[in-house]
This record gives C-alpha cells, structure tokens and sequence, in this order.
C-alpha cells in the first residue's frame, strides 16, 4: 500500500486526514481512487503535480507506483 | 556516483550558430519577409477596466490598403486545458486575453486588429475603429482587489482550494503548506522577527519584441514563423484558439531574443492567422517595445509577510508567512511556486505558509525566471539576515544550522536527494570575497535561493553521416548556448570532434514533440534525450561492426570512439572510427539514424548563494555595486562558458528588480513608464564582474549529473541586495524597488529619529 | 510622395525609396533587407539598431530614412572583411559573449566605435560606452571582456 502524503491545504477535502495509504498500480489509479473515497477534493486535483518516490510528474498519468512507494501531491509549478 | 571522466562535456567550444549571430545573419521573429506579405497592427483598450458595449469597424474597412480586419466575435469560444510550460492553463483565458471579447481586464487589452499593405494604413484603420466603452473602476493591488465592495473582474469567480467557498471575490486560489505545530514552535524560540514585504511588477525585459508572420493557405494550412519558447506549445495554443485542427498548423520557430518564460504564452499569433485566413495573404505582426510592456506578460506583484522564530544558536524553531501574489487580469499567479520554495533550503522543523493567487487590472502574468521563486526568497532571505543581526550570528553559520541536506524533506513533500545546499555555504565561508574588508556606507549581503529542476516531454534524433559527421535534431529554439551543449553530448557519446556535430532546432513537422526551452529543463531533459539517441547510434554502429568482422556484437567493446575487436579474430585486425563504419553503412544495413524521447520526472533541484558588496550614496540615495559573486550548484556544467552565462544573466536581472525595476501606475490604472528609459533595467556601467563559482554534486537522475541551472540565479539577488544596503545604511527596506528616492526618503527618516529606535 | 536617396552602405553605393517619415533603421530592415540591425524599442533607449553614420555611432531608430543622403552607412553585415571575421566578432564568440545574440549586432558596432576612437579602452570606459546597449542576458560580464581582449588584440597586431 503505498502511502500517500497531502499537502494541509488539501485535508478540509479528506475529514483532516493528510497522510492515507491506497492501493493502486498506477498514478492514475491512485488519484481516482482518492477522488472517488474524498468526492470534495476532486475538482481540487487539477492543481497538482504527483511526487512519486522524489520524482515529481506534472503530468499525472500512469507511472507506476510500487507498493512502497512514497507518494506526495505538491503544487503544479511552471517554469520560465 | 562514480566521477566519470569527460573528453568533451566541460570544454568551451564556439557555439554553431555563433558565426551566424555576430555577423547579423541569424533571423529572429521579425526578420523574415514573405511575397504580398501584410503588416499587421492591434488596437488597444485605453482602460484598465470597462466592458465593451459594441465595435464598430466599418470606417476602418474603407481605408485603402486594409484587407482584413478581426474582432473578439470571429474566434471560437473555448474551454480546453492546455498542458503548457508545466501548468495546465485555461485555454480560455488566454484565448479571452488575446482579444477581448466582453470586458476589457488591463489598459492594453487587445480588443480589435487589422492587416494592411503598409504600417501607415494599419495605424490610419487602428484610430477609426469606433469602440464604445462602460468605464469601470480598476483595482491596482492585492489590498484593492480584497477590500470589501472591490470592483470585480470575473462574475464567476470562486476562490479554489477553500471548501464552501462562494463569490463574488478577485482572490483565485488560496493555497496551503504546513509542517508541526508553529505556535508550538514559536513559543519555544528566543527571538522572533515578523515583517511584510512588498515587490512591485517586474518585466521579463527580453531586448526582441514579440513577432510572427502568419501564412493560412488555400489548403486550410496556416504556418506560423515566431520568436517563441516553444514551437508546439504555440500550435496547440494557435489551433485552439482560432478553432482549427492542430495537424493544419505548423510552427517553425525562429531564432530568439531572450524569453525568460515571456514567450510560452501567445499573444500575436492567433491575431495574425486568423487575419491571414480572411485576407489570404501573409500577415506579419511584430509589437512595439510600448505594447511589449503593457501587453505581454511580466511577474506579479507581490504583499508577504513573514515571521519567524529562532533559538540562540541559530535554530529556527517556527516559520510562518503569507504570500499574496497578483495574477494580473486572469487567475494564474506563481503564488504556489513561491509557497513551495519560499523555506526550500532549509529543514524547518515547524512551519506553516499559505498563498493567494489574486487577480487585478493589469496584464496576465507570464512566467519570469524561477517564477514566484525571486520574492518569497526576498522576503524568507530578508528576515533570516535580521534573525542573525539580533542573534549576533554570522549570516553564513546561521543558514549552515538550518541546511537542508539529502534525506530531509522539501517543504514541498518529498526528501531531497544529493543537493549542494551545506557545499555552496562552506564554498562562501571560504571565499575571499566573503572577508574582503569594506568601506563607508558599504555593506555586503548574502542571500540563499531554490528552484526545480524542470522535466517533462523531450525528443532527439541523431542522424550520421557516411563521413562520421552527425546532426542533432530536437524541436527546443537556442536561447542561451544549448545547440553547443547538445553537439558536446553528441561528442561525448559517439567520440568525433564537436566540430563535426551539426545541432539544428527543428520546426513542429520535423521534430519529435518538446516541451518548451525554459523551466531549466533543456540541458537536462532534452539533454537525456540527446544522449540517449547518440548512444543508439553507438549501439547501431557496434551491430554495424560486428556484421563487418563478423563476430558477436556482445563480444565489441566501444572506447573513444572506435569499436574495439575481440583479440585474434582473423577478420577483425584494427579498431574501427565512426567514420569506418559510417562509409560502410550501405554495406550493413542501410542508413544510421537514432531516436530517443523520453517524459523526465522534475527532480535534482538547484540551489544558489549568492554574495552582494555594495555601496549607497547618502545624499542621492543612489546604490553603486560594488563586488558580486554567485554560487551554485550546477550538477555537471556541459559548456561552462553558458553556464556561467546563465548566473550572470539572471544575477543581472536580479538586481535590477531590487534596485530600480518597477512597473508604475497612474490613478486610472495605465502604466506611465512603459519604455527602457523609465522602466531601468542595468546597463553597463552599472555593474561590476560577476564571479561565479560553479560547484558540481551530481544530479543522479541524470547520466552526466547535470542539473537545470537557468532559473535559480535570479532567486538571490533581490535579498542579498537588501541585505547589503541593510548593512550600508543601517536600515531594513522591505519593499522594492530600492530606487534612490525611496532610499533617500528611508535615510532622511531614520537620520529624524532618535538614537535606539531601530 | 517618396524621396529617392542614394547613399553608401557598407562600402557599395544603394538608393532606396523612403517616406519623409521613414527611420534609416525601417529602410535597413525592410527597404534595402539589411536585416542584421535590429528593432528593440524604436525610442533610442536599446542600441539594438546601432550603426555608424559617417562614421560616427547613432541609434537607427532615430535617424531618419533621407539623412543618409549623400552618406555612409556602416552596418554589423559590413564589418567582416570577406570570410575573415572582425576581430570583435572572434572575440565575442570566444568568450561566449552572447547568449539569445539579439542585442549583440548593436554591441559590435558601439564597440568598433569606441576602438576606432578610443583603442587601449579601460574597464570603465567601456562599460560607460556601451552603456547605451541593453543586454538582458549575460549581465555584460563576458561582452566586456570580449571588447577588453578585442582591443588587446589590436594593439598587438597594430605594433
């Protein structure tokens, strides 16, 4: 189950909670299965880039999430 | 990771295109001239604020010359999201903000454009269009846009991230990070120092204007030459906002005068093929240096405020802070880049800091260098230099207490791997710049900064020739030297000289997709994708080899450009050159040709120290530069020459933001000063050397170690500025910039106050 | 109604037709396709457009199309000497004094200005010469040492 870290803006969309563990083979899964457990925080998840295991996608797809996997949702960032 | 030795990757070679930049040869975005070729021109809103009652442009369709003329009504209306430089933007809006088509948002706002035989009679139809307009009060500020009854830009709006939230408000987006328990936190600290920080609108300043020339055909086929970041970015923008299929368009990007974020965003183009696509005639647009500054994109203004709390020795024990940024005219501020870089250097065991995306009536804010990076820093370096003034502590030794290093966590969420925080600080403690003595009225500051390492989508194709020449084809325009860098890399991997190397920036037809040139991403990412073609080209020439001596390729070595045989076979007497089995490719199997694209994950961010000695005149209020030195963590420098370009570039423009760079408004919301000789940016003589010193901790994600260097350099700047002039005059500025009035009037006051009031 | 000039530019004589109102700085671009001087601010605050004028250094912007009546015009496209590069230009590339190149014509020509005037130049009087130049990508840093080396290298070759 990979743990899955929000950022503390985010938990008035979870009840307060800002780490949860999911089960999900895959970027995508992972942020549908949130969506779908936190109906509130769906619309809120076209903001963020995903962090998997230090490595941030600011296009969340289907990278792999390994059971172990640290995962964070941090702020989609542009550069210049 | 092992120190892999380089033959060519550190070494300084000419760039390729350099013979055709000194000698004038090398065309940009305004220099390309097409047969029967119009001169396009844009008619700006006057107000900073109105909705628009109706437009009429039948006087200026019976001006000779005009042969097209489009308002807001001939382009689609649009939903879509874009995947663009790193954020998903609301194609919306930035179609809204290339014509406007119910409200004016900021004085010069497009609102009509026309294309004519000549300029003349483009500017002659531009003063007949009859606009009428509903006058509306702007707001210019953050504490305009938020105060109560405050006129407001966009009926619909919600603020994102607040549960329950309702409107009317300006305030797009509230954002948050948190960390431990502040208050906690506070209570435990021996000092505690809170400011609020102000930073006005700044311009990216690149010397060459925006310009395209636009041809849609008779096939329905628009090609759109532009000075652009980003070829592909401009065809989705273009196709979607004009309403046609991205597969008719094509974008050949010219060579370009500086971007720094500025030129992701299209402003020209879909204005010039949809008046190309009426007149069925090429239309050229290129802006005036007026319309550059009222009509692009420059950064956000900013409101901070910052406090925090520390121990005795130097520990921060609690950091909290309040970033207010403006948007401009549509949703969209950095303010959430700042948040997550804001305490990035540091291990703060509790903090807490929320952002606001605000808009206001001025230009839609474009990405600038390390956006929203520059003023949090300014503001978290600002108060950490009075934390170590109370603490009596050398500014160094306090940041090497609070470092981050691999392993902790970035405010952001995930731990850091190998980074240079703790390196860069020891490389300052040991630099004879930082114990150089100093004058009257001088003072020195420092001043940390961060910024990511951007990744995202990348193609290369390596083609070789029979000779054992090569060319690199990818799709990212050359702003800053990295043609040179991907020849070097192709050089590294294959073993032939870099002069042999032809790097070409190819079009939207003829290059795998790209991400755009910034977000410090090309040397790295695209750079990856270099790399990995060059090398399928050395694994084409193993098979290659191997065939002609007919043995295992498992059993060919390859060493420095030369594929080496297993001993005693027969056939295989001597190594062989690229160049051997290059002439032999027809032999063997047809054409080399090697490919390689590739998604880069953003990670392997860069830090900057940055050293600032300078001096104020207490009678003018006038700051002179005197010594500055720039450190960073670069992972591995390709072409050290334009990596020491980039720190001193964004130094350099650094210090203009803290120093003079200010967009100013008159009370109806016009810029007032929108021209080089009142917006000041450096020149010359107002600088000294830059030294920089190039400190390399391998970025592991990446085969060389490089990490992306363009941005972070003009994080420290504005700080270890106003940390100098905090020491040379004894008074903490907290608002930019710190042009001589404003430090004449700050020197004038504090000389009226009493000794021991600070 | 446009005026016929006839002047000399870059060593060649060259006419062209020009409104009264017309810059030299337009006719270069667009009249005569001398693309090289560039177009930053059309105020006279960039040195972008830079050319020498009888010689002397002007910003093109602000020179009107018929004051080249009867004149010479030098431009960056007349600075190298057939395939051998000003020394300035090897200079520049040396040093890798040019990043996005746009601002670097205009950087060329203000510096054989001050060559031609001023040969053994000091760090000061260069950057205060080519303080008419904006350069927004390398803080100036390498362009100056690219101008310094450019005239070491004349006074040798000169002795």
């Amino acid at each position: 189950m990979a743990t899955v870290h929000l950022p503390s803006g985010l938990t008035q969309f979870t009840g307060g909670l800002s780490t949860l563990t999911i089960e999900a083979p895959r970027v995508a899964d992972l942020l549908a299965t949130l969506a779908a457990r936190y109906p509130e925080l769906g619309p809120q998840l076209d903001q963020v880039a995903v962090a998997v295991d230090g490595e941030i996608y600011q296009d969340p797809g289907y990278q792999a999430v390994r059971p172990t996997s640290e995962v964070h949702l941090v702020p989609r960032i542009a550069g210049g | 990771m092992s120190e892999r030795v380089f033959k060519y990757i550190g070494t300084r070679p000419i760039r390729h295109d350099g013979v055709d930049k000194v000698t004038g040869r090398a065309n940009y975005g305004a220099d390309l001239t097409l047969p029967g070729m119009l001169h396009g021109a844009v008619l700006r809103s006057p107000h900073a604020h109105a909705r628009i009652v109706s437009i009429d442009t039948s006087a200026a369709e019976a001006v000779a010359g005009i042969k097209a003329i489009v308002t807001g009504k001939d382009f689609p209306e649009t939903t879509a999201k874009l995947a663009l430089g790193e954020a998903a933007i609301d194609l919306h809006d930035i179609a809204d903000n290339v014509i406007a088509r119910t409200k004016v948002l900021y004085g010069g706002h497009a609102v009509a454009a026309v294309a004519a035989t000549n300029p003349d009679a483009a500017r002659e139809a531009l003063s007949k269009i009859n606009v009428v307009y509903d006058v509306l009060k702007p707001v210019l500020t953050v504490d305009q846009a938020t105060a109560p009854n405050a006129p407001i830009l966009h009926d619909a709006m919600v603020t994102k991230g607040v549960k329950d939230a309702k409107g009317p408000t300006n305030v797009a987006a509230r954002m948050e990070l948190k960390r431990g328990d502040v208050e906690k936190g506070f209570a435990e600290a021996d000092v505690v120092v809170e400011r609020e920080y102000r930073t006005p609108t700044v311009h990216q300043g690149y010397i060459e204007p925006h310009a395209c020339v636009a041809r849609f055909g008779e096939d329905g086929r628009a090609v759109v030459w532009c000075s652009t970041q980003g070829p592909f970015a401009v065809r989705d923008q273009v196709a979607a906002i004009v309403g046609i299929d991205p597969a008719l368009v094509k974008v050949i990007p010219s060579e370009i005068g500086g971007g720094f974020g500025g030129k992701i965003v299209v402003y020209l183009e879909p204005l010039a093929v949809a008046l190309s696509r009426k007149a069925q005639r090429p239309v050229k647009m290129v802006m005036s240096r007026d319309e550059v500054f009222k009509a692009s994109g420059p950064t956000s203004g900013t409101k901070i405020r910052v406090k925090i709390g520390a121990k005795r020795d130097g520990t921060v024990t609690a950091a909290s802070a309040s970033l207010y940024y403006e948007a401009g005219a549509y949703r969209g501020s950095p303010a959430g880049a700042g948040m997550a870089c804001a305490y990035a250097p540091y291990k703060f065991p509790n903090f807490f800091i929320e952002a606001f995306d605000v808009v206001v009536n001025k230009p839609k804010v474009a990405a600038y260098r390390a956006p929203g990076s520059p003023m949090a820093s300014f503001a978290v370096e600002s108060t950490l230099d009075e934390i170590a003034r109370e603490l009596r502590l050398d500014a160094v030794d306090l940041r090497l207490k609070n470092a981050a290093a691999e392993g902790d966590h970035a405010p952001y969420g995930p731990a850091y791997g190998p980074i240079g925080v703790k390196t860069i600080l020891d490389a300052v403690k040991n630099h004879p710049h930082w114990s150089a003595p100093l004058g009257r009225n001088q003072g020195r500051g420092l001043a940390l900064g961060f910024w990511f390492n951007g990744g995202m989508n990348s193609s290369a194709t390596v083609l070789l020739n029979p000779d054992g020449s090569a060319a690199v084809i990818t799709g990212n325009p050359d702003i800053g030297g990295t043609r040179a860098a991907q020849a070097l890399m192709v050089s590294e991997e294959l073993g032939i000289p870099v002069e042999r190397v032809r790097p070409i920036v190819a079009d939207t037809d003829t290059s795998g997709m790209t991400d755009v040139t910034g977000g410090s991403r090309v040397c790295y990412a695209t750079g990856m994708a270099v790399i990995n073609a060059a090398r399928d080209v050395r694994e084409q020439l193993r098979a290659r080899a191997a065939k002609i001596w007919d043995v295992d390729v498992e059993s060919i070595k390859w060493e420095d450009g030369q594929a080496i045989p297993p001993p005693g076979v027969e056939k295989a007497p001597h190594p062989l050159g690229v160049a051997d089995i290059g002439a032999k490719m027809a032999h063997t199997g047809g054409p080399i040709v090697g490919r390689a694209s590739l998604y880069a994950p953003m990670a392997g961010p860069g830090f900057g120290a940055h050293i600032c000695d300078l001096e104020v005149d207490p009678e003018t209020g006038r700051t002179t530069i005197l010594r500055y030195t720039a450190f960073q963590d670069v992972g591995k420098a390709v072409h050290p020459s334009y990596v020491e370009g980039q720190i001193q570039g964004g130094a350099a423009q650094g210090i203009g933001w803290a120093l003079n760079e200010e967009y100013v408004y008159n009370p109806s919301g016009l810029m007032e000063n929108a021209g080089f000789l009142d917006y000041r940016m450096p020149v010359a003589s107002d600088l000294p050397m830059i030294e920089t010193v190039l400190i390399e901790v391998a970025n592991p994600l990446h085969p060389y170690g490089v990490r992306g260097v363009g941005e972070v350099p003009i994080v420290p700047p504005l700080a270890a500025v106003a940390n100098a002039v905090r020491q040379a005059t004894g008074i903490r500025f907290t608002e930019l910039p710190l042009s001589p009035p404003r430090v004449l009037a700050g020197i004038e006051q504090a000389s009226r106050q009493p000794v021991g009031v600070s | 109604m446009k005026l016929h000039i006839e002047t000399t530019i870059n060593g060649e004589p060259a006419e062209y037709l020009c409104e009264p109102h017309e810059t030299l700085l337009s006719v270069l671009r667009n009249g005569v396709g001398l693309t090289g001087t560039k177009e930053g601010c059309s105020t006279g605050d960039c040195g972008a457009c830079s050319v020498l004028l009888d010689g002397r250094l002007v910003p093109s912007c602000l020179v009107l199309a018929p004051e080249a009546q009867g004149r010479t015009v030098t431009t960056i496209e007349g600075l190298a000497r057939g395939d051998r590069l000003h020394p300035l230009q090897q200079k520049f590339l040396e040093h890798a004094a040019l990043q996005c190149g746009i601002c670097t014509p205009g950087f060329i020509v203000a510096a054989a200005a001050l060559l031609d005037k001023n040969p053994n130049p000091t760090e000061t009087e260069v950057r205060y010469w080519l303080a008419g130049n904006l350069c927004r990508c390398t803080g100036y840093d390498k362009i100056i040492k690219a101008v310094l080396d450019s005239s070491a290298q004349l006074q040798k070759a000169a002795v």
